[in-house]
């Protein structure tokens, strides 16, 4: 249950977070070794600080929705909903293209922006619904409200993508800030922001009691229902905040954009640290997995795996990694 | 020991549900009722019908599978271009080598699921992807065509039962592969219904310590569920591509959730121990016939995922009131 960044007290609470740094010094030593005149160059790791952010803010969705014993299967379709209705929005009050769209003001943008998170929000509350009201189980409630998002964001653009948004926006995922990748600095900020809420606030510490212990919890008088419905609506928004960047970095937005996100997602959460059976999980833990991950898969890509290999690779990276954490379980 | 009376009451639920659909949209459209629409509706339902019936067997058991249409695209891609490399011919071999295949990958899911005991979502998603990375990283990204499609299988395919012509002169025909998918699914009920192991499958999903203590092998139960979901897959697979001509290495992606959703239809529980043959058949046949017939009601095809979503969401919140009614 930690969430500050304290590095000796984490250290000492959790040798995970040591192994986990481990292995991203020993993927980042045999990638160089693999790579030595590429992989070492600082455009690399730059390019990396604008691509990461997008996947470690779904990992940290996930990561929520995991927290409680859950998973949330719908966040790629919320993200792009949310990235296509701000790109609607933005061609209605602008202009479908041209510099009347690029040059848009800030209070439009900005309005987009409140229209893409309100999105997420509210796909998250019906997620949330489903799941703390209903009590339909989250695997079949997400892969359902999936569907119908990612078959929204088709109707919406009837298929085709969404191309060109204002330079504002195109900002929020291209632009650096004091030399740091904008998105970088917005994904540490959440991030910190995610740790101190669940390490600091009352639903937080219900949720991890929730995961490890639904009965229990109910018991101790946590309204579980309030809290798992909250945490759903939170995912919901941090999935929505990767549709803004996603949209953001590649100036357009469409419905099947990053599909291969979500296995990327649940990987990086559950190396990460995460129990998906609930009661599990730190943000720090998350973002350090992030980065093993992406340094493997930069590496990859540099030797010219195609991204099938890629894929491959991941797949069975997940494979291993749950294989050696049951056989670590046993031992202990 | 109500279980059976519920279960035939929540086929019948899906039943009426199918009926009332098909005079909506015969009303709206009467060419649903042409005979050629509704030999169609039945060739659509062979595919989904046999990989639903592994993934049926799966979920009675407490488990869930995300890998089958990888595996199936794997199983078929792989045997496709053994037929072309070694000039091979033949029906029954190459079906009996996709199946194997498929058996072999599903045995690796029940590796994960029993040895490792992970959670079987988390590690279907990862199996599928190691599945698809390796059939398109390694094995290869092009189609086979019509014209380097092994004709046997073409013509195995193109079996029909009956035949007729059309008022337009179109050739109407129902195809041979139905009494395949149905005998499939007389073996599968067969099995579960009446069979030591079919009774392990259940007793798996309803309560896996009771299972243990009981004395059934969940070692053996686990790689029979999860090796009969990658059989049936691999076996679909081809014939998959034998009925449209061409195997497309990236075909199949996403039909997971229409399977699961169908499955669901069809009154199994995600929690396991419960679900049916003729429930998930019945939930077969109404998904597909959604998705066939949204064209004929004159709905623009990009709905159709959100007729999917909501009726995933309207079949699962049903289920659960379901399940809390019978658990308070």
């Amino acid at each position: 249950m930690s969430g500050t960044f304290d590095l000796r007290r984490l250290l000492r609470r959790d040798s995970s977070v040591l192994q986990l740094l481990l292995l991203t010094a020993a993927i980042f030593a045999a990638m160089s070794a693999l790579n030595p005149e590429k992989f070492l160059r600082a455009y690399n790791f730059q390019s990396l600080t604008f691509l990461a952010p997008e996947l470690g803010l779904l990992a940290v969705a996930m990561m929520l929705a995991m927290l409680t014993g859950g998973i949330d299967l719908s966040v790629i379709g919320i993200a792009n909903l949310s990235g296509i209705l701000a790109g609607l929005f933005f061609h209605a009050v602008g202009a479908p293209r041209g510099p009347a769209l690029m040059h848009l003001p800030l209070l439009p943008v900005a309005a987009g922006i409140a229209i893409a998170l309100a999105a997420g929000a509210l796909a998250g509350a019906l997620n949330g619904l489903l799941i703390a009201r209903l009590r339909i189980t989250p695997i079949l409630a997400t892969i359902g409200t999936g569907q119908v998002y990612v078959g929204l964001a088709l109707v919406l653009t009837g298929g085709p993508a969404i191309v060109g948004f204002p330079a504002l926006w195109d900002a929020i995922g291209n632009a650096t800030l004091f030399g740091i990748a904008l998105p970088l600095l917005l994904f540490l900020l959440v991030g910190a922001g995610v740790a101190t809420a669940l390490s600091r606030t009352a639903l937080g510490v219900e949720l991890f009691l929730i995961g490890t212990s639904a009965k229990a919890a109910a018991f101790a008088g946590i309204r579980l229902g309030r809290a798992i419905f909250l945490s759903y609506v939170a995912t919901g928004v941090l999935a929505s905040l990767a549709g803004i960047l996603l949209s953001a970095r590649t100036n357009a937005a469409k419905s099947d954009y990053g599909t291969s996100y979500l296995l990327q997602a649940v990987l990086i959460a559950v190396l990460g640290g995460t129990n998906p059976a609930g009661g599990q999980a730190t943000v720090i833990g998350v973002a350090i997995a992030l980065a093993a991950l992406m340094l493997l898969s930069s590496g990859f890509q540099l030797m010219r795996f195609s991204n099938f290999l890629v894929d491959f690779i991941w797949g069975a990276f997940l494979l291993i990694v749950i294989a050696i954490n049951a056989l670590r379980n046993r031992a202990r | 020991m109500t279980a059976p009376a519920v279960l035939r009451r929540s086929e019948a639920v899906v039943f009426l549900v199918i009926v009332a659909a098909m005079l909506a949209i015969g009303a709206i459209n009467p060419a649903f009722w042409q005979l050629g629409n509704l030999f169609s509706l039945l060739r659509s339902n062979v595919i989904t019908g046999i990989m639903a019936l592994g993934v049926l067997t799966v979920m009675i058991s407490g488990g869930i599978d995300v890998s089958f249409p990888a595996f199936a695209m794997t199983a078929m891609y792989l045997t496709l271009r053994w037929m072309l490399a070694g000039g091979h011919g033949g029906v029954a071999v190459p079906f009996a080598m996709a199946t194997a295949i498929g058996i072999a990958l599903g045995a690796l899911n029940a590796f994960f699921v029993h040895s490792v005991r992970m959670i079987p979502l988390i590690v279907t998603l990862g199996t599928a992807a190691l599945a698809r990375g390796f059939l398109l990283g390694v094995v290869g990204t092009s189609n086979i065509n019509i014209d380097r499609m092994p004709p046997q299988l073409i013509g195995f395919a193109g079996t029909e039962l009956l035949a007729t012509t059309g008022p337009g002169g179109a050739h109407i025909g129902l195809t041979a592969m139905l009494p395949i998918y149905l005998g499939l699914a007389l073996a599968v009920h067969l099995l579960l219904r009446h069979t030591m192991l079919g009774r392990a499958v259940f007793a798996l999903g309803g309560d896996r310590e009771a299972a243990r203590r009981a004395g059934f092998d969940l070692a053996r139960t686990t790689y029979f569920v999860y090796g009969l979901a990658g059989g049936l897959a691999g076996f679909a697979g081809l014939l998959h591509v034998s009925m449209i001509w061409l195997a497309n290495p990236h075909d199949l992606a996403g039909m997971e959730l229409d399977v699961i959703a169908a499955v669901v239809l069809g009154g199994a529980s995600i929690f396991g121990g419960r679900g049916s043959v003729v429930g998930t058949m019945l939930g077969v046949f109404m998904l597909v016939m959604v998705n066939n017939s949204l064209i004929i009601m004159h709905i623009s095809t990009t709905w159709q995922r959100v007729v999917v979503g909501v009726i995933i969401i309207a079949a699962t919140a049903l289920t659960a009131l379901r399940d809390r009614r019978r658990a308070g």
